[in-house]
């Protein structure tokens, strides 16, 4: 089946980690823009931004809090650029039993960058605001996606079996029982 | 529930290894809000005035600003206040960086240490769980390698570490604590850190900050931010460069050396060297810190880029900013590719940039003039260069000579005797100044340097310019958006600032200008020592975010204590006075408030004792800088008042300040 094009917004943060001074401001303004209520309290615990540092290395690396994963990989990455060696999945976006950020300090559940949906809208994330060394700017731009054609329940049910099985194995499976009827 | 502070100290009783959560009297916020103010509280209510530095009576106490770690940006100082060894007096030094928000963060307003700990410990604050932890491994580790060391041990490479390096284990009156890319440099507490035990303090926090009146709260921190965004594209035009912006002065920005080269002295502050700059030079200074400097960094929540990562082939990375660039190069008279390599020993043992490289080139001196002789300096290397670095090895280990000059020039001095103390030469109350050395008295100045608490004049001055500027038009220029005055007044006496003639120095501005200039400025630093915020956005620079009349807004909506501009002025004047007091109580008097003799080549000594004269009753003190009866009562200080009494400090029948018997007292 085919759906509709349709018009979507993309918002990127853009990162020059050559900008990137370490003040951890973006981690203290996007605690504060998600506490109850709204800037009440602050933490960079529970921000959904995280500056992965080492001063000493010339490691600064502001990392969004992205999917919640239960599982983690089967393996793990360790990057070296330009000599430098970044910490253990250094650039990963999740939410991972591997590691300890992007959790909510005291239940431990996950946190996930909004892009401070808010209303009225706020012109850019809070985090890109108060980065006033441009090391975060933000973009949009419009991108044409095909409509995904909402699915029934059933079919819900069935494609995860198929994502586990594969389509030819449901199939025969449904013939089979078919034939057994 | 309590706002922007958490109510609660750490005591930690080091001879006894016991630890307390303690909460706090939120009456004592009110008073003198936090930070420097409750620090001192505690020293004068705590430790008795006989107490030595190095007594376990003695109190070591890390303190954040009442406004530290929270949104408001620049609010992340760490005030660390004890008795100094050097001067005797209650010494204070304050850092930026990061640590103070991680301590707000694990749930305290300050760390308390009181004993001496038996052998060598450190400290480390998870949140609820504190221990102390054994350091005898760190012995002898250099002050950046020690906070690697923890974070790796402790698997937490989030804690923020204060250490000290070996000059602090070894009590060297210039030690310094080290923490990522700043320092509690002056005055000799990394020393009394040493004495204690304790080699760092480890620190990780993951619990809120609240806010009292969020939404005022976060529009005050976005203006702050707008304001800095649009100073900094406006530089302050007719002063030089690094005093041009906001921040403390751009050293690891700006390559441009021309001013500090060639007005600042080289060696024991001695020699100006008024052609030094030049292309070729410039040149070479540009391409050296070019090479060495990997990047600019900020402190916690500061978008200013004061520090930097300084990596200089085959030596260990480590943190610089602000002036010590030149210190050791400007001592050595040598050049900015030696400064910043002995920086990075100097750095891991701990040592005072300003203080350190002025005792080495004294002890040079002496040498030169025959009063330390070949005996004392054994050993030493023939080239200047390596004479430096073995005078920095043999004072951060007290070895021979080293262990006479690592108690600074001052009580060096008195031991070494035979005219050696004129030598040391550039002391305030027995402590290193700049190496300034100036022509024609400056009334302003003669009080910040005689007068402040701090013996530090970074830490007093700032607002008012240095210098008048040249024409009329300048002037009106810098007036016209001068929000940051407390009182209109303020720019006339600057229009009216000449270089020359009758409104010059040192008899313009006048006594009475002097002592309302140099009282603002004053102020200003206390109220940021108090919150914690950092100079470099406040007090230190010309026309900066935060002031007097926008300050009472970030207090009460951050804090909920509802304050106005009357009454932070009197918190402020609380502070300061308090200060003075627990400094009066030590024996500091008149007789010790004066800059280094050859500071000004032109003294005026009858100006200078009107000058005295004039702010001590401007202050509420008598003629010998003791704060008065009154003064302390209008305060709610009569606490102090009484000890004053009983001590004998004060009497009962103490008048108003007379002129007759101070200038009695200056011809003593």
């Amino acid at each position: 089946m085919q759906g509709e094009k349709k018009k979507k917004i993309v918002k990127t943060i853009k990162v020059d980690v050559d900008k990137c001074n370490g003040c951890r401001a973006c981690e203290v303004i996007c605690s504060a823009f998600h506490a109850t209520p709204k800037y009440s309290s602050n933490n960079p615990a529970r921000s959904r931004i995280r500056v992965i540092r080492d001063p000493l290395r010339d490691v600064y690396v502001p990392v969004y809090a992205g999917e919640y994963t239960a599982a983690e990989c089967m393996g793990r990455d360790k990057y070296t650029i330009d000599g430098k060696e970044y910490e253990e999945c250094a650039f990963c976006r999740a939410s991972c039993p591997s590691r300890n950020i992007f959790k909510e300090p005291d239940s431990g559940l996950p946190l996930k960058c909004d892009m401070c949906e808010d209303d009225p809208p706020q012109e850019e994330p809070l985090c890109v605001q108060w980065c006033l060394n441009d090391a975060l700017t933000y973009e949009e731009r419009e991108e044409e996606v095909e409509e995904e054609e909402e699915l029934e329940e059933m079919e819900i049910g069935l494609e995860s079996l198929v994502d586990k099985y594969g389509l030819d194995k449901i199939m025969d499976t449904v013939a089979r029982m078919s034939v057994k009827d | 529930m309590r706002y922007a502070e958490t109510g609660f100290n750490l005591e930690i009783d080091l001879s006894r290894g016991s630890i307390e959560r303690v909460e706090t009297d939120p009456r004592l916020t009110e008073l003198y809000l936090g930070g420097l103010g409750t620090n001192t509280q505690i020293l004068w209510d705590r430790v008795p005035p006989e107490t030595e530095p190095f007594s376990p009576d003695n109190l070591l106490i890390f303190s954040t600003g009442l406004l530290g770690g929270t949104l408001a940006p620049g609010a992340n100082r760490t005030i660390v206040t004890t008795y100094s060894p050097q001067t005797l007096l209650m010494g204070y030094s304050m850092m930026g960086g990061f640590w103070a928000p991680e301590l707000k963060h694990a749930g305290y307003d300050k760390v308390i240490f009181r004993g001496k700990s038996p052998n060598l410990v450190y400290l480390w604050i998870n949140d609820d769980k504190v221990e102390i932890r054994d350091a005898s491994h760190l012995q002898g580790k250099g002050a950046v390698e020690t906070a690697e060391l923890i974070q790796e041990e402790l698997k937490e490479p989030k804690a923020q570490v204060a250490a000290i390096g070996l000059a602090g284990e070894n009590r060297v009156y210039m030690a310094s604590i080290e923490q990522g890319r700043s320092s509690a440099s002056r005055l000799g507490i990394g020393a009394v850190m040493g004495d204690k035990g304790i080699k760092a303090i480890a620190v990780r926090g993951t619990k809120d900050i609240n806010i009292a009146r969020p939404a005022e709260f976060i529009e005050f921190c976005n203006e702050v931010l707008k304001y800095i965004k649009a100073r900094e594209e406006k530089p302050v035009p007719g002063v030089m460069p690094i005093l041009a912006g906001l921040g403390s002065p751009q050293e690891m920005k700006l390559h441009d050396e021309e001013w500090h080269t060639q007005n600042f002295m080289w060696g024991n502050s001695r020699t100006r060297i008024r052609d030094y700059w030049n292309k070729e030079i410039e040149e070479k200074w540009k391409e050296t810190q070019e090479s060495v400097r990997t990047r600019l960094v900020s402190c916690y929540n500061c978008p200013m880029k004061c520090g930097a990562a300084i990596s200089v082939p085959g030596i260990s990375t480590y943190m610089m900013k602000c002036f010590s660039k030149l210190t050791y190069t400007m001592a050595a008279y040598s050049d900015l590719d030696f400064g910043f390599k002995i920086a990075q020993r100097a750095t891991e043992y701990g040592v005072d940039a300003f203080s350190t490289p002025q005792v080495m080139a004294f002890g040079l001196e002496l040498y030169e003039a025959g009063i330390l002789t070949d005996q004392d300096m054994a050993g030493m290397p023939s080239d200047n260069e390596g004479r430096f670095y073995w005078l920095l090895d043999r004072i951060v280990r007290r070895e021979g000579i080293g262990d006479v000059l690592a108690n600074g020039t001052h009580w060096a001095a008195q031991q070494i005797g035979k005219g050696a103390e004129e030598y040391a030469h550039n002391n305030i109350k027995k402590h290193e100044q700049l190496p300034l050395k100036l022509g024609m008295l400056n009334p302003v100045y003669f009080l910040m340097y005689s007068t402040g608490e701090k013996i530090n004049i970074t830490q007093i001055e700032g607002q008012f310019p240095q210098a008048p500027f040249a024409t009329m038009e300048e002037r009106q220029d810098f007036v016209k958006d001068w929000v940051q005055v407390p009182d209109e007044k303020f720019k006339q006496y600057l229009l009216d600032w000449e270089f020359r003639g009758e409104h010059s120095n040192p008899y313009y501005p006048t006594v009475d200008m002097s002592c309302e200039i140099v009282d603002w400025q004053e102020t200003m630093h206390y109220i940021d020592d108090a919150l914690g915020m950092c100079a470099g956005l406040s007090s230190f620079p010309l026309k900066p975010p935060y002031h007097i009349h926008n300050y009472p807004t970030l207090i009460s909506s951050g804090t909920g204590i509802d304050i106005d501009e009357a009454g932070l002025w009197q918190v402020a004047k609380r502070n300061r006075t308090l200060l003075r007091a627990v400094n009066i109580r030590r024996g500091m008097r008149r007789a010790d408030e004066k800059p280094p003799e050859d500071h000004w080549k032109k003294r005026f000594p009858e100006l200078e004792a009107q000058l005295l004269d004039a702010y001590y009753e401007f202050k509420g003190w008598n003629n010998q800088g003791i704060p008065t009866k009154e003064t302390l009562h209008e305060l709610a200080l009569d606490y102090v008042s009484e000890d004053f009494l009983q001590r004998g400090i004060l009497t009962d029948n103490e008048g108003t300040p007379s002129k007759e018997t101070s200038a009695e007292t200056e011809k003593k």
